[in-house]
C-alpha cells in the first residue's frame, strides 16, 4: 500500500459534463411532448434517427482521431446536438434530411474543428442552416398543428412518410399539410405562423389581416405558442438546476422583446408584436437551449449579455427585413462569429487591476 | 471608559461588501470542532526544519549531543527578519542534516532532529511584560526572536510584516477559516478568545491602526460569541488603555469560500481591492490570522516562543477526529497514531484543507508553523479526481473565480505554453484557491496547470536574470582582458622606450666620461643592433625564470630533508603531488575500465 | 492638354505623398534593438563555447551573419525555437556535433585536492572562480553557468560538474516525480529513509 499524490483541490462539485447534458435533455422533454401533441409522431422519429446517427458519427470520428470513443459518447454532447437539430426541422421531413444534417453537425462542425469545446459554431444550428439552404422545400414543409389539421398521420403513417414520402393510404406530405380553412372551398397548404405573416405582409396585407388566418387561433399561432411555453418551462427548470444562468435567455428575450415593442409602437400594422416574436418560431428553444450552448457562446457574464442581446437583435432584423421567416439559426451563427471579439472586449477587470483600466 | 467603548454588540453599523465568484463546498467542520482542543502524547523524536517561513536560512546554534530545554534557541535569528527555531520540548539533539520537508514537493531540507526526554521542561522565558514601555523596535525584535510567523497562510515573519506596513488604518484579524474541514482557528477562538484580543491589541499598538476588525464566518456562532464576550471583558478590564478612538469589532461575514483569502477578506470588509503587485498595507490594511494574534500574546506576556499550534486532525480515515495542541516538529506519523488512523489503499494524507492542501508522499514529515490541518479522507468521502475531459467552455470557472480571472482562457494559454499570453491574462493574480477546478464539469485540474505555468514562468525569469548577469560578467571579463592586454603592450612600449632612452644616454656618456671598461662588450652591441639587445634581454629573462623554477623545485626537498615544522607550501606541494598521482591513476583506471 | 494636366496632378500627388512618407519615416522612427542584440538576449549566456565560438555574443553575431541556429546545447530546443521564431527561419533539431541538451549543472571544486594552479580561474568565462596562486580555489555557485570550460584545464581533475540540487522554492510542481513510499512495511521504509540520509 502506498500514499496517493494528488493536486489540490481534493474536493470536487461532481457535476460532470454528462450530468449537465442529461439535465438539458430532461429539460427538453416538455417541449418535445408539446411538439408531439401538435405535430404528431414525426418529431419522435426524427429524434430517434438523429440521436442514432449522431452517436454513430461521434464514435467513428473519435476512432478516426485516435480517441477513446466510450468517454466521448458518455458525455452526451452529441445527443444534445442531435436532439436540438431534430426538434428544429419539420417533423415529417424525409429521413435523409436529418441524416445529412446530423452528419454535417457532428463530423464537420464539431470534429473537424477539434471536437468538444473547440467548435466555433453551434453544431445543431450550423446543420440546420446547411439543410435550410440546401433543401428549402423539405425544410419549410411544416405540418399544421393538430388543432386545425384535418388529421395527423399516426405512428406508422409517419414512419412511411419519413421513409417513402407517402402514408399507407397513399397521401403525400403535401396532401397531409392541407388545412380546411372553412371560409374557402379549397383546403390550403398551411405555413408556419411566421411564414404566413411574412408572406401576407409582403403581399400588402396588414398585420391584423394576416392574423385573421385560422392558424392564429391564439396569441401567437395555434400550437406554436404552447410549444414555446413548454420550452420556456424546460428552460426555467434549467435555470433552477443552475445548468444555465439567466444572462443569455434574459438578454436574448429582453432585446428581442424590446425591439418588437418599439416596432409595434411605431408600426403596429406592419410589424408583429411582442407576443408573436417571443412565442412563435423557435424563440424559446433558442433562448434557453441553443444560445446557451457554452462552447460557442461568450464566456464572461458581460460577454454573455452582449452575445445574447446580439442574437435577439439579429433575430428581429432577419425576421423583419430578411428573407427567412424565422431567423434563430442565422442569428446564432452570426453571433458565434462575433464571440472572440465579444470575449476580447468584455474581459472582467481582474482583482487589483481596477486602477489600470481608468 | 477606555478604548473599546465604540465596540457594539451588533454589526448594524458595519457595511459588508462582496467579492465576485466563490463557492459553497460542504463545510464538514463537524466532528473535529466538537470537542475542546486536546493534548496528545509527546512524540519520541522531533524534526525541526530550519526554514519554516519565507526569509533567510538561520544558522544552527547547537551541536549534536547537546541537551536542550523547551524553548531554547536552536538557530539564530537570521538577517532580514529571518526567524530562529526553538526546541519544541526538552531533549537531546541527535542529528543535524537533511530531512523531509513539509512541502508539496516532498523534497528534503536542512533540519535538526531532537530526541525528547519526555520531561517537557521549560528553559528560561523572558516575557516583555510592559510592552508599551518599550519602543516598537524592541517589541518587534522580541517577536522575531520568539519566532512568530503568520499561522494562517505562507508563514510570513510577523515582525517583518508589521515593520514594513506604514500608515495602517485598519487591522483585520482573520478568523474566517473558510476552508472546509479545518477547525483550528474556530476552536482557538472559542477557548482562547481573550488571548487573541490581547494579541490583537498588541499588534494594533505596533501599527497605530485606528480600528481592529475581527472577521469570522457566520458558520462559527460559538466562536463569534466567545470573541464578543472577550471584547466585552477587554472593555471592562483596563486591558486596552490605548487611544480612545479605537474601534474594536467582531464582524460576522457570510460563509463563502474563499472569503478567508487576504485579498478577498479585504474586499468584503472595506470594498477596496488590494492593488495588483501591492500589499494590503498600500490601502491602509494589515491582516493577521487569529492564531498569529494568539502567538503574539503568548510571546509578549509569557515569553513563550512559537512552539506549538492547533492542528485539526480530521477525515474519515481518522477514527477519532479532533483538534489538538501539537508541538512544532512532531512527525505526522506520530500524530496519526494518536487518533486511530485507519488507512485504506491509495490513502491520501493532506496537509491543509481539501481546497488548497497538498498530499504527503510519506508520514515522516514534521508539523510546522503553517500546518493547520492534517486531513485523511476516505475515497468515498472525497473521491479522487476522475479522468480529465475536454473543456466545453462552459464558463463555470469564470463565474466562481474570486479574482475575476478567465480560468479557461488561462487553461488554453497554459496548455500552449504561451507565457506572454498568461501574463497578459494576469495569471500572477491567481490565488490558487481551487474554486475553478472544484466546479469544472470536465474535472480539469486547472490549478495544477496554473501552478506549473507559474513555476515555469518563475524559472524563465530566474534563468533570464542569471543569463543577464552572466553576460555582464562575461563582458566585464572581456573588457578586463582587453584592458590588461593594452596595459601590457603599453608597459612594454614604455619599457622599450625607457631602455632606448637609457641606451641613448649611455651612448653619449662614454664619450663624455671614459670609465666604461666593464661594460664595453655590451655597449657596442646594444648600440649597433637592437635585435641583439632583445635576444640578450630574452636570454636574461629565461635564465631568471629557470633560476626561480629551480628554487621552487628545490624548496620542498630542502624543507623535507630539514624536517622543519610543517610549512604551508611544503604541505600543499606534497598533497598536490599525491593528488596529481592519484588523479592520474584514477584517470588511467577509468580509461581502462571504459 | 488634358494628359499634361493628368501628369502634373499625379506628379504633385506623388510628391506630396513622398514628403509625407519621408516625414513619417523620420518622425516615427522605431529604434529597434539590433538583431545581434536580440539574438544575444535569447542565448543562455553560458559562454561555454560549445557552438564553436568564443562566447554567446560571437555566436549571436555569427547567427546574424547566417550561421545555423542549432548549435547551442545549453539552450536546447527551446532556444532554437525562439531563435527560429525571431529570425523567421526553420527550427531544426539540436546539432549533435556540438553536444546534447543536458540538465543544468554547476561546477564544484573538490577543495582538498586543489593545488591552486589558477588554470581554472583563467578558463572561467564569467569570473566565477575565486582563488589565488597556491591557494585553494572555489566556485561561486550562483555565478557559475555550468559551461564546463574549467574541467579540462585542471591538472589534478578536481572539478566536478554536478546537477543543480532541486530546491523547494524552485520546484516546478511536477507531482509525478515525487517518490511515493510504500507504507505497508513501515519498518523497511524507515530504514531506507535512514539509509538515504
Amino acid at each position: 500500500m502506498s500514499f496517493f499524490i494528488a493536486s489540490s483541490p481534493h474536493h470536487h462539485l461532481r457535476r460532470s459534463t454528462a450530468d449537465l447534458m442529461r439535465l438539458v435533455l430532461i429539460a427538453m422533454i416538455p417541449g418535445v411532448l408539446a411538439q408531439w401533441y401538435f405535430f404528431g409522431w414525426g418529431v419522435i422519429l426524427q429524434l430517434i434517427l438523429a440521436i442514432g446517427v449522431a452517436l454513430a458519427a461521434e464514435a467513428v470520428c473519435l476512432l478516426a482521431r485516435n480517441r477513446e470513443p466510450s468517454s466521448g459518447l458518455r458525455d452526451y454532447t452529441a445527443v444534445v446536438t442531435a436532439a436540438l437539430l431534430a426538434v428544429s426541422i419539420p417533423p415529417l421531413a424525409p429521413w435523409w434530411v436529418i441524416v445529412i444534417g446530423t452528419l454535417f453537425s457532428i463530423v464537420i462542425v464539431k470534429h473537424l474543428f477539434g471536437g468538444v469545446g473547440h467548435n466555433i459554431f453551434n453544431p445543431a444550428m450550423a446543420g440546420y442552416v446547411l439543410l435550410l439552404v440546401s433543401f428549402p422545400v423539405q425544410m419549410t414543409s411544416w405540418l399544421p398543428p393538430a388543432t386545425i389539421a384535418q388529421e395527423l398521420p399516426g405512428f406508422w403513417d409517419s414512419v412511411r412518410v419519413l421513409l417513402f414520402g407517402f402514408t399507407g393510404d397513399g397521401y403525400s406530405l403535401e396532401q397531409i399539410r392541407r388545412v380546411d380553412t372553412g371560409a374557402m372551398l379549397d383546403a390550403v397548404v398551411m405555413a408556419t405562423p411566421l411564414d404566413h405573416i411574412k408572406t401576407e405582409l409582403a403581399q400588402g396585407y396588414t398585420l391584423s389581416e394576416a392574423k385573421s388566418a385560422i392558424i392564429f387561433q391564439g396569441a401567437a399561432g395555434t400550437g406554436w405558442q404552447w410549444v414555446n411555453l413548454a420550452y420556456l418551462a424546460g428552460g426555467l427548470y434549467l435555470l433552477k438546476q443552475r445548468v444555465i444562468t439567466w444572462h443569455i435567455p434574459g438578454a436574448l428575450l429582453g432585446s428581442l422583446g424590446l425591439l418588437a415593442l418599439i416596432g409595434a409602437v411605431f408600426a403596429p400594422d406592419s410589424l408583429p408584436n411582442v407576443d408573436i416574436h417571443l412565442l412563435s418560431g423557435a424563440t424559446m428553444l433558442a433562448a434557453f437551449f441553443i444560445a446557451t450552448d457554452p462552447v460557442s457562446a461568450a464566456t464572461s457574464t458581460r460577454g454573455k449579455l452582449v452575445y445574447a442581446a446580439l442574437i435577439g437583435l439579429l433575430i428581429y432584423v432577419i425576421r423583419t427585413w430578411g428573407g427567412y421567416p424565422d431567423a434563430v439559426a442565422f442569428a446564432v451563427l452570426l453571433a458565434n462569429l462575433c464571440v472572440p471579439v465579444i470575449d476580447q472586449y468584455t474581459r472582467p477587470t481582474v482583482y487589483g487591476h481596477h486602477e489600470e483600466r481608468r | 471608559m477606555s478604548a473599546v467603548q465604540k465596540y457594539s454588540g451588533n454589526d448594524a453599523d458595519i457595511r459588508l461588501w462582496s467579492f465576485p465568484g466563490g463557492i459553497h463546498p460542504p463545510e464538514r467542520k463537524a466532528p473535529a470542532n466538537q470537542a475542546p482542543i486536546q493534548r496528545l502524547a509527546l512524540a519520541d523524536e522531533f524534526i525541526i526544519p530550519l526554514r519554516q517561513h519565507i526569509g533567510a536560512l538561520s544558522e544552527v546554534q547547537v551541536a549534536v549531543g547537546d541537551h536542550v530545554l523547551k524553548g531554547d534557541l536552536l538557530s539564530a535569528p537570521g538577517i532580514e527578519h529571518g526567524l530562529p527555531v526553538h526546541a519544541p520540548t526538552s531533549g537531546e539533539i541527535i542529528e543535524i542534516g537533511e530531512f523531509p520537508l513539509n512541502h508539496p514537493s516532498g523534497l528534503s531540507g536542512p533540519g535538526i532532529r531532537l530526541r525528547s526526554d519526555h520531561l517537557d521542561s521549560w528553559g528560561e522565558r523572558k516575557p516583555l511584560a510592559d510592552y508599551q514601555q518599550h519602543n516598537h523596535l524592541e517589541v518587534l525584535e522580541h517577536l522575531q526572536h520568539m519566532g512568530i510567523a503568520g499561522l494562517g497562510g505562507a508563514g510570513f515573519p510577523t515582525a517583518r510584516k508589521v515593520a514594513s506596513a506604514q500608515g495602517i488604518d485598519c487591522l483585520i484579524i482573520n478568523g474566517a477559516e473558510c476552508e472546509p474541514y479545518i477547525a483550528a482557528d474556530d476552536r482557538l477562538m472559542r477557548e482562547h478568545a481573550d488571548e487573541i484580543v490581547r494579541g490583537s491589541l498588541i499588534l494594533q499598538w505596533l501599527t497605530h491602526a485606528k480600528s481592529i476588525l475581527i472577521a469570522i464566518e457566520d458558520n462559527k456562532p460559538e466562536a463569534i460569541a466567545a470573541m464578543r464576550n472577550a471584547l466585552a471583558q477587554a472593555n471592562e478590564n483596563t486591558l486596552a488603555t490605548q487611544a480612545s478612538e479605537l474601534a474594536l469589532k467582531v464582524v460576522v461575514i457570510p460563509t463563502k469560500y474563499p472569503s478567508g483569502g487576504e485579498r478577498q477578506l479585504t474586499q468584503i470588509l472595506t470594498g477596496k481591492q488590494v492593488p495588483a503587485n501591492g500589499l494590503p498595507a498600500d490601502i491602509g490594511i494589515l491582516m493577521h490570522n487569529t492564531g498569529t494574534a494568539w502567538a503574539v500574546c503568548r510571546a509578549i506576556d509569557h515569553g513563550e516562543p512559537l512552539l506549538e499550534r492547533v492542528v485539526t486532525l480530521t477525515g474519515e480515515a481518522i477514527r477519532r477526529p479532533c483538534t489538538a495542541w501539537v508541538p512544532l516538529g512532531t512527525p505526522v506519523q506520530h500524530l496519526l497514531e494518536q487518533v486511530d488512523f485507519q488507512p485504506e489503499a491509495q490513502q491520501r494524507v493532506i496537509i491543509g484543507g481539501p481546497m488548497m492542501g497538498f498530499t504527503l508522499p510519506h508520514l515522516q514529515v514534521p508539523v510546522i508553523k503553517t500546518t493547520n490541518c492534517v486531513l485523511a479522507p476516505t475515497r468515498k468521502e472525497l473521491p479522487p479526481a476522475g479522468p480529465e475531459m475536454p473543456c466545453i467552455r462552459c464558463g463555470a470557472c469564470a463565474d466562481v473565480c474570486p479574482a475575476s480571472l478567465l480560468p479557461q482562457q488561462l487553461y488554453w494559454l497554459a496548455n500552449a505554453n504561451d507565457y506572454d499570453g498568461l501574463k497578459a491574462h494576469h495569471l500572477a493574480d491567481c490565488i490558487e484557491c481551487g474554486a475553478c477546478a472544484y466546479v469544472c464539469p470536465s474535472e480539469i485540474p486547472l490549478v495544477q496547470y496554473y501552478r506549473q505555468a507559474k513555476a515555469e514562468m518563475r524559472e524563465q525569469a530566474i534563468e533570464h536574470h542569471k543569463a543577464e548577469i552572466a553576460r555582464q560578467r562575461f563582458e566585464a571579463r572581456q573588457a578586463r582582458l582587453e584592458r590588461e592586454k593594452q596595459e601590457r603592450l603599453e608597459r612594454h612600449a614604455q619599457a622599450a622606450k625607457a631602455r632606448e632612452e637609457a641606451l641613448a644616454a649611455r651612448k653619449q656618456q662614454p664619450q663624455a666620461s671614459d670609465d666604461g671598461a666593464p661594460r664595453t662588450p655590451a655597449k657596442p652591441d646594444a648600440n649597433t643592433d637592437p635585435v641583439a639587445s632583445a635576444v640578450a634581454r630574452a636570454k636574461a629573462r629565461k635564465a631568471e625564470r629557470e633560476a626561480a623554477r629551480a628554487e621552487s623545485k628545490e624548496s620542498p626537498a630542502e624543507s623535507a630533508t630539514e624536517a622543519a615544522p610543517p610549512e604551508d607550501p611544503k604541505k600543499a606541494a606534497v598533497a598536490a603531488a599525491i593528488a596529481r598521482a592519484k588523479a592520474r591513476k584514477a584517470a588511467k583506471q577509468k580509461d581502462e575500465d571504459s | 492638354m488634358s494628359w499634361i494636366i493628368g501628369i502634373i496632378a499625379l506628379s504633385v500627388l506623388a510628391l506630396v505623398a513622398g514628403l509625407i512618407l519621408g516625414f513619417a519615416a523620420i518622425r516615427f522612427r522605431v529604434e529597434g534593438d539590433p538583431i545581434v542584440e536580440q539574438i544575444d538576449q535569447i542565448l543562455p549566456q553560458t559562454q561555454c563555447g560549445q557552438c564553436g565560438y568564443p562566447g554567446c555574443r560571437p555566436y549571436a553575431q555569427a547567427i546574424a551573419d547566417g550561421d545555423e541556429l542549432n548549435k547551442c546545447p545549453p539552450g536546447g530546443q527551446a532556444t532554437i525555437d525562439r531563435l527560429a521564431d525571431l529570425l523567421g527561419r526553420e527550427a531544426k533539431p539540436l546539432d549533435a556535433a556540438h553536444g546534447a541538451e543536458d540538465v543544468k549543472k554547476v561546477a564544484v571544486i573538490r577543495e582538498d585536492e586543489c593545488i591552486g594552479c589558477t588554470k581554472c580561474i583563467q578558463a572561467c568565462p564569467v569570473d566565477a572562480i575565486m582563488g589565488a596562486t597556491r591557494q585553494m580555489h572555489t566556485v561561486i555557485a550562483d555565478e557559475c553557468t555550468g559551461c564546463d570550460l574549467c574541467v579540462e584545464p585542471c591538472p589534478v581533475d578536481c572539478i566536478d560538474m554536478l546537477p543543480l540540487p532541486s530546491k523547494p522554492e524552485r520546484w516546478t510542481w511536477n507531482l509525478e516525480q515525487i517518490p511515493v513510499q510504500n507504507i505497508t512495511d513501515a519498518a523497511t521504509a524507515q530504514q531506507s529513509q535512514g539509509g538515504e540520509r
